[in-house]
């Protein structure tokens, strides 16, 4: 459908997002890469060596989710940016999807934006917790963003600038 | 002018500069020409990460590869850098290579081998008012926006849902304007998914199995009319419908720059999978002049990670046909070898394979 369309359905993405016990543990990492391409810099990118090693250059990443503690070092070192970190028991009510970045304006801490889902579309509002910038990253942002928790496996983006 | 060399480099892109980079490390006495008055190549306006293998800079933006690659090519004593430098002909009868720098001076150059790394040149599409301004090569659009700093439109449609037409539409986002949709006329998307969903998730919409049939516009580009394509590739009329928007952007394949190969009397073949018309050429990317090397897109349209590791091949191979190959150069040939299949052993890899396969065939 992917190849039709652009974008994975949660249906396809199945066997790569976590059990819903480790969900339920804390912040994990999520790879939405379904596709063998010649990429290696994730497996590298993991200080705990979460994302296994690579046979081929092609080989699909594929993480260890009981090593990942959800830090999110790996998501900007995906040339593909495909790399989320999701973390479901936030709080009470609310997940945090950490996501790459590479837009400006930048959103501001404690604003609440439209987040956007794999097509783009808008499924709810989230407020942004934190803007990380990590010198390894070359200039790709991680926002933090807060959501509502039954929205931490759709959304995947944030509007900054409103479209007239 | 007459210059004489022991090896030329045509084409200071991704695979020129590392042939340039093997060649530093012998004894020869190198001559690189460049087109342009910097040296990069394409990978002056890439700004986005590169994919491919850690140790081939995988990560890296493509700019800041071109600039890595540039300075360490600028320290070689052994190389003369000619930039604004167009070589624009080889007269069999003198054995002579005619370039032109700065539009006006022709230099004569006098070589024992040639390493051609011209690259590629980008393929237009056939529809009605595809002459209005508006209407771009995907490359001017990038060359605009992330070299010059100019936006060339507000309201975008991109034809091509390769990896080029898939990155130009990020990037024309994150330069501010709106992309309205990107054509495919295959029915599946072309690129790199990681790409596609980059794409989607700002909301783009990719439509497979449609193209463009018409531009509209009285002096410049109004919208685009696009229609459906069944399984065969006919149009099915009854299905247009007008996108309004002001940039038409054309990434719909490269097709590699030849010219100088003819000239040098090579024997091409035309293989669709590699491009077109392309030189035949043996494991070390020798052509049928046993004078000439290619590497990069003039030797098979494929992405800057294969470039690179082409120049290094082609250029180990020329230095050890005159004897200057150091068991170092010869090792780092066995790897570009290596890193070559590794890269081309996947899916993404299997029209190359195929192509290569159809060359060997021969």
């Amino acid at each position: 459908m992917y190849e039709e369309k652009g974008y994975l359905e949660l249906e396809e993405l199945k066997e790569r997002i976590p059990s819903k016990e480790r969900l339920k543990k804390g912040p994990v990492a999520i790879i939405e890469c379904i596709q063998e391409i010649p990429c290696n810099p994730c497996q590298s990118a993991c200080n705990r060596g979460a994302i296994k090693e690579f046979k081929k250059i092609v080989d699909l990443p594929l993480i260890d989710f009981e090593k990942c503690n959800g830090c999110g070092v790996c998501i900007a070192q995906c040339p593909g940016l495909a790399i989320f970190v999701v973390w479901e028991d936030y709080s009470d009510n609310n997940a945090l999807v950490k996501i790459p970045y590479e837009f400006i304006p930048l959103p501001e801490v404690g604003k609440e934006y439209d987040v956007l889902n794999r097509k783009g579309e808008i499924v709810g509002t989230g407020e942004v917790i934190k803007i990380q910038s990590l010198k390894t990253n070359s200039k790709t942002k991680i926002i933090w963003i807060k959501v509502p928790k039954e929205l931490c496996m759709e959304v995947r983006n944030i509007r900054v600038v409103d479209e007239e | 002018m007459i210059k004489e060399t022991d090896v030329v480099i045509i084409g200071g892109g991704p695979a020129g500069l590392s042939a340039a980079l093997a060649l530093g490390q012998t004894d020869l006495k190198v001559l690189l020409l460049e087109r342009d008055p910097f040296l990069g190549g394409q990978l002056v306006k890439q700004t986005h990460m590169f994919f491919g293998s850690r140790e081939e800079y995988a990560g890296v933006r493509g700019f800041e590869i071109g600039n890595l690659l540039s300075e360490s090519v600028k320290k070689f004593n052994n190389m003369e850098i000619s930039l604004n430098t167009t070589a624009c002909g080889y007269y069999n009868e003198e054995d002579m290579l005619l370039a032109v720098h700065n539009d006006e001076e022709l230099i004569r150059i006098k070589f024992k081998k040639v390493i051609v790394a011209t690259g590629a040149s980008e393929r237009a599409l056939l529809f009605e008012n595809n002459d209005l301004p508006g209407i771009y090569g995907a490359g001017a659009v990038q060359t605009l926006m992330n070299l010059y700093g100019v936006l060339p439109g507000k309201e975008v449609v991109m034809v091509g849902s390769g990896n080029i037409g898939l990155i130009i539409s990020y990037q024309l986002v994150q330069a501010g304007a709106k992309v309205k949709a990107i054509v495919e006329a295959a029915p599946k998307v072309g690129g790199y998914f990681v790409h596609a969903a980059k794409v989607s998730r700002l909301g783009i919409p990719i439509y497979t199995k449609t193209t463009v049939k018409t531009a509209f516009g009285k002096d410049e580009l109004e919208g685009v009319e696009l229609i459906s394509l069944d399984k065969d590739w006919n149009e099915i009329q009854g299905t247009e419908r007008r996108i309004d928007c002001d940039t038409l952007c054309l990434a719909v394949g490269l097709s590699p720059l030849t010219e100088l190969l003819w000239q040098f009397g090579c024997k091409m073949r035309y293989i669709p999978e590699l491009g077109g018309h392309i030189p035949i050429r043996d494991g070390n990317l020798m052509t049928t002049n046993k004078d000439v090397y290619i590497a990069g897109d003039v030797a098979s349209i494929e992405e800057a990670t294969s470039a690179m590791l082409e120049g290094t091949i082609a250029a180990v191979s020329a230095s050890e046909s005159l004897n200057c190959a150091s068991a170092e150069l010869l090792e780092l040939r066995d790897k570009a070898f290596k890193k070559l299949f590794d890269l081309r052993n996947g899916p993404t890899g299997e029209k190359i394979l195929s192509g290569i396969k159809k060359l060997e065939e021969e």
